[in-house]
C-alpha cells in the first residue's frame, strides 16, 4: 500500500489513458518525420488514406489486422496466466508448417473448403508444439519462460530455414518457398463482405481467416471468463500460492495456457501462406509475433481491446506501406519504431501519466472523487 | 592445408566474433546483477554501431564515433532505466520496445541521411580502428607452434578486442573488490538491504544501467568501426539476444562470461569455416544448426541439465519499499 | 539517568486513506530498553520506519540527544546514531556476514582496506557483546538466530547508540528468545539504548525498563515497566476489557474423523518444522494447537490440507488416507469433506483481484453445480454468492466488487463462508481472526462454535493464545515442531505459555 492509485472511472481506465499512452507515441514518431525533413502532417494524411482512402486499401488493411489478432490473442492468453510468451514469432513460424503440410497434401484433390479445417487444425498443433517445450520446460524445470521463448524463436528460425532448404523447397527452385499451391490451398476473399459496404477488395488479400480471427478472439473472451480452465489461468496468474490452495495443477496449467497461446500464433500462419502468397516462404511471419505484444499490450489482454488495437496495427502497416510509396524517405521501418514507442508507453511507461490523469479527471468532477473516495475507506 | 594453420585460424576468427558478444554479456551482467533485467541489449548495440558509423564517418574520427556510440547507448539505457527504475514498469516489455525503436530508427535515419539502402558510407583507414600488431609479431611469425600462436593469435586485432577481453578481469575486479561492486551485487539480491543501509536503490540501479550502456557502445562501434567499415541495415543481427544467451550460459558470473562468449564465437567461426563441408562419420552439418547452437544449449541449461542457472534474485523486479 | 535518547513530538503519517500515525508524542529515556507494544496494524511499525528515514512523517519532530533531527532517508538515522533490526531481516542472502556488515560501511571504493578493518572491529564488537558469528560464513547457511545477530552487528559497527529492534522474537525459538535477551541487557549495561517493539506482552514484562502503548495508529499511555501489569497493558492495548468468553456448551466428541500419525514436514530448506506429530481430532470437537508463530503449526497445516508434501507420516480423513507424502490433491480433498481456512487470506485464501463471487467458489470451482455445459455458469456463481453474503452478513453485499476493496473483516468472512457452507466433515482453520475487527472476531468465533455443534471436526491454529482457549475443547501446545503437551482449556495461562516456551514440554516428553 504505497501510494495508492485512486481508482478512475471506467472511461479513463480503459479509453483515456491508453489514447493518451498512444498519442505520445505517435507524437514521438512525428518527430522522427520530422527530423528526417518530412511532414508529420502529410505523413499522417497519407497512413490514413492508405489505410482507409479506397476498398482495395481497407481490404489490405484487414489483411495485416487478421494477423494480428491471432498474435495479440496468442501473447493476451499468456498474460491471463502470468506467463510472458515472447514467441509468438517463432510459434506462428513453426505453425506455417502445419499449414504447409495441409495444403501441399490436400490442395490438389480437396476443395478448399476440406483444406482450410485440416490446415486451422495443422498450424495449432505446430504452433502449440512449439509453446508447448518452453512451457513444460517452466512447468518442470522452472525454466524462465522469457528467456526461453526468445531461443526458441531463434531456434525457429534456423529450422525453418533448413526446412524450407531440404525439405520443402522443390526441386531446381533457387528460392527458399514451397512450390504454389492448387485451388485447394488458396483462401477466397471476403469480396462479398466488402462488397455489403459498396466497396470492393480489389487485389488486397483480405480472406476468410478474418472470419477465424474474430471467432479466436470470442472463443478467447469466453475462454477466459467462462470456463473452468480460464478461472484457473486466472487464478495462477493472479496468485500462484491461492492456485496451490485451490488444488489448481499448475504444471498442467502451464503448460496448457502456452499450448493455446502458440496454437493460436501459429494460427497466424493461415493468413499469409492459405490467403495471400499460396505459398510458404522464408520469413512470412515479419515481426508479426512481437506486434501481437504491441497489441495485447494496448488491448489490455482483452479481446474487445485486442480487436480495435490490431485494426490499428494493420492500419499503420498499409498506411505505412502507403507512406512509403509517396514519401520515399520514410520507408515502412517507420511502422517498427512507432510499435516500438507503443510497446513503451503502453507497455513499459503504462503509468508514467496516471498521475497526471488522475489529478485531472478527478479534479473535474467532484462526484467521481467522492466515489474514489468512499470506495477506497 | 595442415591442422595447426587451420587451428590458428579458427582460433583467430572466434576471438573476433567472440569480441561484441563479451563486451554485450558484459553489459548485461552489471544491469542484471543490479536487478534490472535487459533484453534490449540487441537494440543497444544496434543504436551504437549505428552513431559510430554517421559519427566516424562526419568526422573521420574514430574516436568520436567510439563516443557517440557510447553516448546513443548510455541515453537507451537511461531510457531502459526511466521505464524499470523510475516508473517501475515492466523490464522485459521495456527492452522489447527499445530494440523495436532502434531497429527501426537506425534504418529511417540512415537513409534519410546517407541515401544508401540503410548503410552508412563505407569508412576510411581514419574512421575506423586499425590493427594491432603487437610488438616483434613480424620477427617471431616463423618461430614453430609458439611463433603463430603470437603473430597470428595474439596479435593483429582492433584495439577494441583488447579492451573487450581486458574488460573480463577487469569487470570481476570491479564487482568483486570494490565498494560499487558490493553494492551492486547486493541491490540484485536484496534491495531492502541497501536501501536500509542508506544507500539509494535508485541511484545505484541508474549507474549499473549507465555501465550496462557504456559496455553495450563499445560493442556495437566494434561492429561498425572494426569488425566492418560502416554501418550496415540490421548489423547486429541476432547477437545481443546471443549475448544474453551467454551471460545466462555463465551463469552472470565474469569468468564464465568469457568462455561462454569465445564457444558461442567459436560455434560462428565453425559454421562459417566448415558451411557444406561434409565430416568424417558425421557427414554435413546443417549450418542452421550450428547457428542455432548456442540458443539449444542455452535453453538445455535453462532446464536444468547442465547445473543450474540462478538469477540474481531481486532480478525483474521493480523496488517498492514494504509498508 | 534522565537525559533523552529519543524524544518524539507530534508525529503525523498517513498512506492514502489509512491514517497510520496520529500525533504520536514519545520520549525514551537514555539507558534504558523502552518497549513499545500494541496490536498488529496499531502502527508500531509505521512509527519506527520514520524514526529510521524509511519513511517520512507528514508532521511533527524527531529529538535525538535533545537535538532536533532532520531524519530524511536511513543514511541521516545512521548518522544520528540509530541502527534497526527490521522483522524481515535486511540481509543479502549469499553475501558473507563480513559483506552484509561492511555493506553501506565500507569506508573506501576498494574494498581491500576496509575488510581487514571491518574484521578487527567485527572482533571488538563479538568480545565486548558476546555476539558470535563466523564472518565468512554465508548468510543462507545461518540459523535465524544468528542471522539475528548479524543484524544488530551491522547496527553496531555503524556504531549506533539507539537500537530498535522491530518484533524481534517472532522467528525465534525460546532459546534464542533468551540469548537475545541477554544480548539486550548487555547491550544497556553498555549504556545503548534499546527500543523493542512487539505484540508480546511477557516480553515487554521480562525485559522493559518503560512501555509504551499504542492503539490505532494513537501513543495511548507510558508506563514504568516494574509499576505497571500485563492486565492494564492488555487493556490499554484492546482499548476496553474484552473477556475472550465465547458461549459455548458442553462438546460431545464422537467418531474420529481426522487422525493425524507420526508426521513430520521439511521446509523448503530441509529444515525439520513438524517432526513426528500425531494426534486425533473427533466429530463435535474443537483441538486448538497453541504455540509461538514458527513451531511447526503453518506446515502442519499446509501438509494436511495438501499444500505442502510431508517427509513421512500417516494422516487419515474418515478412516481413509490421504497421500501427504505424494500427490495430495487439495481439490480431492475437498470433495472429500475437508476444507481449510489458510493462515495467510490475502495470498492463499483469496485473489485479490478477483470479484467476490469469484472468490467465492475459489478451490470448488468445479463443482457441477456452477457449469453449465462446458461454461461456468455465471448466474448460478453470483446467485450462490449472494446467499453467502446474506448468510455472513458480508459488507458490502455485492458479489461484483473486487475483492482488494473489502476490509479485512468482510474478506475472511468470504473465505469462511465458502469453507463452512460445503458442510464439510473436518474444518482445518488458521489464525481465523488476525487483521480482523472486533465485530468480527465475536461473529467468527459464533460460527466457529456452530460447527463444532453441528458435529464437525475442528482443528485450529492460532497465536493467539486467548482465542485457543476461549473456543478449543482440547489444546495441544507444539514447540520446535513436536506436540510437547496436551492441556484443556482451563489450564492456565501460565502453564500453556511454560509449555509454549519449551521449557515444561521437555520434561514431559523425557518422562
Amino acid at each position: 500500500m504505497s501510494v495508492p492509485h485512486a481508482k478512475l472511472p471506467g472511461w479513463a481506465e480503459y479509453g483515456l489513458i491508453p489514447l493518451v499512452n498512444l498519442a505520445v507515441a505517435f507524437l514521438i514518431s512525428g518527430l522522427v518525420v520530422l527530423i528526417v525533413g518530412e511532414s508529420p502532417l502529410e505523413a499522417a494524411y497519407h497512413m490514413i488514406n492508405g489505410a482507409f482512402g479506397r476498398g482495395e486499401y481497407i481490404g489490405f488493411t484487414l489483411y495485416y489486422t487478421t494477423t494480428f489478432i491471432f498474435t495479440g490473442l496468442a501473447v493476451a492468453v499468456a498474460f491471463h496466466c502470468g506467463l510472458f510468451n515472447i514467441g509468438g514469432e517463432g510459434q506462428a513460424y513453426i505453425g506455417g508448417i502445419g499449414v504447409a503440410l495441409a495444403c501441399l497434401s490436400f490442395d490438389h484433390t480437396l476443395p478448399w473448403y476440406l483444406v482450410f479445417p485440416i490446415a486451422i487444425l495443422g498450424a495449432a498443433f505446430f504452433g502449440a508444439l512449439w509453446a508447448l517445450i518452453p512451457g513444460w520446460l517452466l512447468a518442470r524445470r522452472g525454466s524462465h519462460i522469457v528467456i526461453t521463448t526468445i531461443m526458441f524463436n531463434f531456434i525457429a528460425a534456423s529450422l525453418m530455414n533448413y526446412l524450407l532448404n531440404k525439405v520443402f523447397k522443390p526441386l531446381g527452385s533457387m528460392s527458399l518457398e514451397t512450390r504454389t499451391f492448387d485451388a485447394g490451398g488458396q483462401l477466397p476473399k471476403l469480396d462479398w463482405l466488402m462488397s455489403i459496404f459498396g466497396l470492393s477488395v480489389g487485389t488486397a488479400p483480405f480472406n476468410i481467416s478474418f472470419l477465424l480471427a474474430l471467432l479466436a478472439a470470442f472463443g478467447v473472451w469466453v475462454l477466459i471468463w467462462r470456463t473452468r480452465l480460464g478461472y484457473e489461468m486466472r487464478t495462477m496468474g493472479h496468485s500462484p500460492a491461492a492456485a496451490r490452495y485451490a488444488g489448481i495443477k499448475e504444471a498442467k496449467i502451464i503448460v496448457i495456457t502456452m499450448m493455446i497461446s502458440g496454437g493460436l500464433a501459429g494460427m497466424m500462419a493461415l493468413n499469409p501462406i492459405m490467403g495471400e502468397q499460396f505459398r510458404m516462404q522464408l520469413d512470412f511471419v515479419q515481426g508479426a509475433g512481437f506486434v501481437g505484444i504491441a497489441v495485447a499490450l494496448m488491448g489490455r489482454s482483452h479481446p474487445a481491446g485486442i480487436i480495435p488495437a490490431a485494426l490499428l496495427f494493420g492500419m499503420l502497416y498499409q498506411g505505412g506501406a502507403e507512406i512509403s510509396f509517396e514519401m520515399p524517405s520514410i520507408s515502412r521501418d517507420m511502422i517498427v519504431i512507432i510499435q516500438g514507442l507503443v510497446i513503451l508507453f503502453a507497455g513499459a511507461l503504462e503509468h508514467m501519466f496516471r498521475p497526471a490523469i488522475t489529478r485531472l479527471v478527478l479534479g473535474l468532477s467532484p462526484k467521481t472523487r467522492n466515489v474514489a473516495a468512499t470506495k477506497g475507506a | 592445408m595442415d591442422f595447426f594453420q587451420v587451428f590458428i585460424e579458427l582460433a583467430q576468427s572466434t576471438v573476433r566474433l567472440s569480441t561484441p558478444l563479451i563486451l554485450a554479456a558484459l553489459a548485461g551482467l552489471f544491469t542484471e546483477r543490479a536487478g534490472v533485467f535487459d533484453i534490449g541489449l540487441e537494440g543497444k548495440m544496434l543504436g551504437a554501431a549505428f552513431a559510430a558509423g554517421c559519427v566516424a564517418y562526419i568526422s573521420q574520427s574514430v574516436m568520436m564515433g567510439l563516443f557517440a556510440a557510447v553516448l546513443v547507448s548510455v541515453l537507451l539505457s537511461l531510457v531502459h532505466g526511466y521505464a524499470s527504475i523510475t516508473q517501475r514498469g515492466s523490464q522485459i516489455v521495456s527492452g522489447v520496445a527499445i530494440n523495436f525503436v532502434v531497429a527501426g530508427s537506425t534504418v529511417i535515419l540512415g537513409e534519410a541521411w546517407f541515401r544508401q539502402g540503410g548503410r552508412t558510407p563505407a569508412l576510411t583507414e581514419d574512421g575506423r580502428f586499425g590493427r594491432i600488431t603487437l610488438p616483434f609479431a613480424d620477427a617471431v611469425r616463423e618461430v614453430p607452434i609458439l611463433g603463430p600462436l603470437y603473430s597470428g593469435l595474439l596479435s593483429g586485432h582492433s584495439p577494441l578486442t583488447y579492451l573487450a577481453f581486458l574488460m573480463v578481469p577487469a569487470s570481476w575486479w570491479i564487482l568483486y573488490r570494490t565498494r560499487f561492486g558490493l553494492r551492486l551485487r547486493a541491490v540484485g539480491e536484496n534491495p531492502g538491504a541497501v536501501d536500509t543501509a542508506g544507500i539509494s536503490v535508485i541511484w545505484l540501479r541508474y549507474r549499473a544501467v549507465i555501465c550496462c550502456g557504456i559496455l553495450c557502445g563499445i560493442a556495437g562501434a566494434y561492429l561498425s568501426l572494426a569488425a566492418n567499415a560502416g554501418f550496415t541495415k540490421g548489423m547486429t543481427a541476432g547477437k545481443g539476444y546471443i549475448a544474453l544467451a551467454a551471460l545466462i550460459f555463465a551463469k552472470w558470473r565474469p569468468k564464465n562470461i568469457l568462455f561462454a562468449c569465445l564457444l558461442f564465437g567459436f560455434l560462428d567461426a565453425f559454421a562459417i569455416r566448415y558451411q557444406g563441408y561434409a565430416f568424417p562419420l558425421i557427414g554435413r552439418v546443417p549450418v542452421q544448426f550450428m547457428q542455432a547452437l548456442p540458443y539449444i544449449l542455452t535453453v538445455i541449461l535453462l532446464a536444468g541439465f547442465i547445473g543450474k542457472a540462478i538469477p540474481p534474485k531481486a532480478g525483474g523486479v521493480p523496488y517498492v519499499k514494504e509498508r | 539517568m534522565s537525559e533523552l535518547a529519543i524524544e518524539l513530538q507530534g508525529i503525523d503519517k498517513s498512506f492514502g486513506l489509512v491514517h497510520a500515525n496520529r500525533n504520536i508524542n514519545l520520549k525514551v529515556r537514555k539507558g534504558t530498553i523502552h518497549g513499545i507494544i500494541g496490536e498488529n496494524g496499531a502502527g508500531k511499525s509505521t512509527l519506527m520506519s520514520i524514526l529510521y528515514g524509511f519513511y517520512q512523517a507528514d508532521h511533527g519532530d524527531i529529538l535525538v540527544d535533545g537535538r532536533k533531527a532532520d531524519i530524511r532517508d536511513p543514511n541521516a538515522a545512521i548518522a544520528a546514531g540509530i541502527g534497526m533490526v527490521h522483522q524481515h531481516f535486511m540481509l543479502v542472502e549469499n553475501f558473507t556476514v563480513l559483506e552484509n556488515i561492511m555493506l553501506g560501511a565500507e569506508e573506501s571504493q576498494i574494498l581491500n582496506a576496509g575488510i581487514t578493518k571491518a574484521r578487527a572491529e567485527l572482533k571488538r564488537l563479538e568480545k565486548e557483546y558476546a555476539l558470535e558469528v563466523d564472518p565468512d560464513a554465508v548468510i543462507e547457511e545461518l540459523p535465524v538466530g544468528i542471522q539475528q545477530r548479524v543484524e544488530i552487528l551491522k547496527a553496531l559497527y555503524r556504531r549506533a547508540d539507539i537500537l530498535i529492534l522491530d518484533e524481534p522474537t517472532g522467528v525465534l525459538t525460546p532459546a534464542e528468545a533468551d540469548h537475545l535477551f541477554r544480548i539486550l541487557e548487555q547491550l544497556k549495561a553498555e549504556g545503548k539504548t534499546v527500543l523493542l517493539i512487539t505484540h508480546k506482552l511477557r516480553e515487554i514484562m521480562a525485559i522493559t525498563d518503560e512501555v509504551s502503548v499504542m492503539r490505532r495508529g494513537e501513543m495511548v499511555a507510558t508506563r514504568t515497566t516494574k509499576e505497571t501489569s500485563v492486565e492494564e497493558l492488555a487493556e490499554l492495548m484492546v482499548g476496553r476489557r474484552v473477556l475472550l468468553r465465547v458461549e459455548k456448551g458442553e462438546a460431545k466428541p464422537a467418531d474420529v474423523k481426522l487422525s493425524v500419525k507420526n508426521l513430520t514436514v521439511r521446509d523448503s530448506r530441509g529444515v525439520t518444522m513438524v517432526d513426528d506429530v500425531s494426534f486425533d481430532i473427533r466429530a463435535g470437537e474443537i483441538v486448538g494447537i497453541a504455540g509461538v508463530a514458527g513451531n511447526g503449526q503453518s506446515e502442519l497445516l499446509e501438509a494436511i490440507s495438501g499444500i505442502r508434501r510431508a517427509k513421512s507420516g500417516t494422516v487419515l480423513l474418515n478412516g481413509k488416507p490421504i497421500d501427504v507424502t505424494g500427490h495430495a490433491d487439495p481439490a480431492e480433498l475437498r470433495k472429500r469433506g475437508l476444507a481449510h481456512v489458510p493462515e495467510d487470506r490475502h495470498h492463499v485464501g483469496l485473489v485479490l483481484k478477483f470479484e467476490e463471487s469469484e472468490n467465492a467458489i475459489l478451490g470448488y470451482h468445479d463443482d457441477p453445480k456452477y457449469r453449465k455445459g462446458m461454461l461456468l455458469d455465471i448466474d448460478a456463481i453470483r446467485a450462490d454468492a449472494e446467499e453467502k453474503i446474506a448468510a455472513y452478513d458480508i459488507r458490502p453485499p455485492n458479489p461484483r466488487l473486487k475483492t482488494a476493496n473489502f476490509s479485512g473483516g468482510n474478506q475472511q468472512k468470504i473465505v469462511l463462508a465458502r469453507e463452512m457452507e460445503r458442510d464439510p466433515d473436518v474444518l482445518v482453520i488458521g489464525q481465523p481472526t488476525r487483521g480482523v475487527d472486533v465485530g468480527a472476531i465475536e461473529f467468527i468465533h459464533r460460527r466457529i462454535i456452530e460447527m463444532r455443534d453441528q458435529g464437525k471436526a475442528v482443528l485450529l491454529v492460532s497465536v493467539e493464545l486467548d482465542e485457543i482457549r476461549a473456543l478449543s475443547d482440547r489444546i495441544l501446545v507444539m514447540f520446535a515442531g513436536r506436540v510437547v503437551g496436551e492441556r484443556t482449556p482451563d489450564a492456565s495461562e501460565g502453564e500453556l505459555g511454560l509449555l509454549m516456551a519449551g521449557v515444561e514440554g521437555r520434561k514431559e516428553a523425557a518422562e
